[in-house]
């Protein structure tokens, strides 16, 4: 399978003004893959290098050592630059920082109008891309009448509007209540499985990370963890080692299993663990 | 609270005003404002109120409206007025009172100077009631374009005042939390004299202005995401276009000026 990013010992840190002392280093030799039409969410605690991961995705960010390729174009080929930022969308965490325009279809015009995409065909995008993220019944709204999580969708749909590989998105839920949070995931998920999107998630949210095909876990600026989340989420102690929890249901089975229970480890969804549980009550006579 | 403020005065009802070209509505506005300075003969005010009234009619707006773009404006209306009845001193004397006389020259320039400036008022603000900021802004953009030439920042201009606009209501709503947040630690806003009053603005201010510098930034940075590289090769998702309509006002607007420096020239 094709390699939509590629990143190969890429080394950063923050440049500091001169006299200062050198920054500490906030990504250290990280080398990772990630396959096209994958879904990877990207765990770690504040500081750990996951959001200066994602802005080397789209090429805010350049790698001091090391490269970083997305479609196999290297990020700090300056001449690529929008070639880049055209096919690798950001979405960030706080929706107002993010919607230019005064009308949410305007706003999701924005990219399209960068692009020198003509008028009809922006038209056609902008709708299109309204429809995805279920917001098209609000396209002449003015930002400021939407709620978080409806915000957060049209600035999702801003970066579908580019036509994009892929979206890498930087904490999209963080600043969201419970039902905004829901309805942005859901978009999320519907971009990756219909319209076969590559998705990035960073996150420290333990249940969204558990929707994702592959959990990529940092910590001080370098990967610990890389696998499906069900191996990663059965690693209890090492989790909590590093400052994470796992999800609800993981911790319950853990709990269980140190008591004795014979139930399986990588268990990760409400379902999954009423199956288990289920399973397990049958077995004993109450 | 604040959140009350509107957001310009854009009235949204469809009228004939409101379909025409913005770019033909801005030119219109100059247009009359040519008009209603051009000459100082009544039959200038009278044209200019014909003008303005039709305009009133085709745009559907209430008078209710125009009267509230009046309203603000009376004192100092009320205050140049008296000061020209007083000052002024060509004519015959029609009334004098110890120190005080008023001139014939006085009292018509006085009218005359009311019947502009609520004219001006009530046919500007016309633009501005039918025409929503986006369109002004992207109409600016459009009439301002020949500027280009001599390296002037029109798009830059017109991208500034949208991106304004759209962080109107989210910087009132930021002011809105900060204030309610000072108030909780015991700031008292409502209370004192005005230098105490100026002085709690401080740590409203402060607050408010960090927080817009960390927005701006991050808006710059997600618009570079976007693929924004300035007006350059840009194309629009909606196209101003001009229709029937907007030459055919253009045409009575013409009219209108060439009669009102007529009549002038004429000296009727």
């Amino acid at each position: 399978m094709e390699h939509m990013i590629e990143a190969k010992h890429i080394t950063f840190r923050y440049p500091v003004d001169e006299g200062q002392p050198a920054g500490e280093t906030v990504l250290k030799d990280i080398s990772l893959h990630i396959e096209k039409g994958s879904f990877v969410a990207v765990l770690g605690h504040n500081g750990s290098g996951k959001s200066t991961f994602a802005k080397h995705i789209n090429a805010i960010l350049v790698p001091e050592e090391g490269k970083m390729f997305v479609e196999g174009i290297d990020t700090s080929d300056e001449s690529r630059l929008f070639d880049i930022r055209q096919k690798a969308g950001m979405v960030f965490q706080d929706p107002d920082n993010q919607i230019v325009a005064t009308v949410v279809e305007e706003d999701v015009a924005f990219a399209p109008e960068n692009l020198g995409v003509p008028p009809a065909e922006i038209r056609s995008r902008v709708d299109n891309a309204l429809r995805t993220v279920n917001m098209y019944d609000y396209r002449s709204h003015a930002p400021s009448q939407l709620s978080g999580g409806q915000k957060q969708r049209v600035a999702i749909a801003g970066v579908i509007a580019m036509q994009p590989d892929l979206i890498v998105l930087d904490e999209p839920t963080a600043m969201l209540d419970p039902q905004g949070r829901e309805e942005v995931l859901e978009a999320i998920r519907r971009l990756n499985r219909e319209k076969g999107i590559t998705v990035v998630l960073i996150t420290h949210y333990m249940e969204e990370a558990a929707l994702a095909d592959r959990v990529v876990v940092m910590d001080s600026g370098v990967v610990v963890l890389d696998d499906t989340p069900h191996k990663v989420f059965a690693q209890v102690e090492k989790m909590r080692s590093l400052g994470l929890d796992v999800p609800q249901v993981t911790e319950l089975v853990y709990e269980l299993r140190k008591e004795g229970f014979s139930l399986p480890a990588e268990i990760i969804s409400e379902t999954e663990c009423l199956d288990a549980l289920a399973a397990l009550l049958e077995i004993k006579p109450i | 609270m604040l959140k009350d403020i509107t957001l310009g005065q854009y009235f949204p009802i469809d009228s004939v005003l409101h379909r025409l070209d913005p770019r033909f509505k801005i030119i219109f506005t100059m247009l009359f404002i040519i008009m209603l300075f051009a000459g100082n003969s009544v039959w200038t005010l009278v044209l200019s109120a014909v003008f303005v009234l039709m305009a009133q009619f085709l745009s559907k707006i209430p008078l209710k409206m125009s009267w509230r773009s009046i309203r603000p404006l009376l004192p100092v209306l009320v205050f140049t007025a008296i000061l020209n009845l007083l000052l002024i001193d060509s004519g015959e004397v029609v009334w004098e009172w110890q120190f005080l006389h008023i001139y014939e020259g006085g009292i018509t320039t006085s009218i005359f100077m009311i019947a502009r400036i609520v004219l001006l008022m009530v046919g500007s603000s016309l633009l501005t009631y039918t025409t929503s900021p986006i369109l002004l802004t992207d109409a600016i953009e459009a009439l301002l374009s020949p500027l280009k030439r001599i390296r002037f920042p029109v798009h830059e201009m017109a991208m500034m005042m949208s991106i304004a606009l759209r962080f109107i209501p989210t910087l009132l709503e930021e002011t809105d939390k900060i204030i309610s947040a000072q108030k909780a630690r015991g700031a008292a806003l409502d209370s004192g004299g005005i230098r105490e009053r100026v002085r709690a603005l401080l740590p409203i201010l402060v607050p408010l202005f960090v927080s817009a510098f960390r927005r701006a930034e991050e808006l710059a940075t997600a618009m570079e995401c976007r693929c924004y590289r300035g007006g350059e090769g840009r194309t629009r998702l909606r196209q101003l276009k001009a229709g029937v309509g907007d030459h055919i006002g253009l045409g009575v607007c013409l009219v209108f000026l060439g009669a009102s420096i007529c009549v002038n020239f004429l000296k009727l």
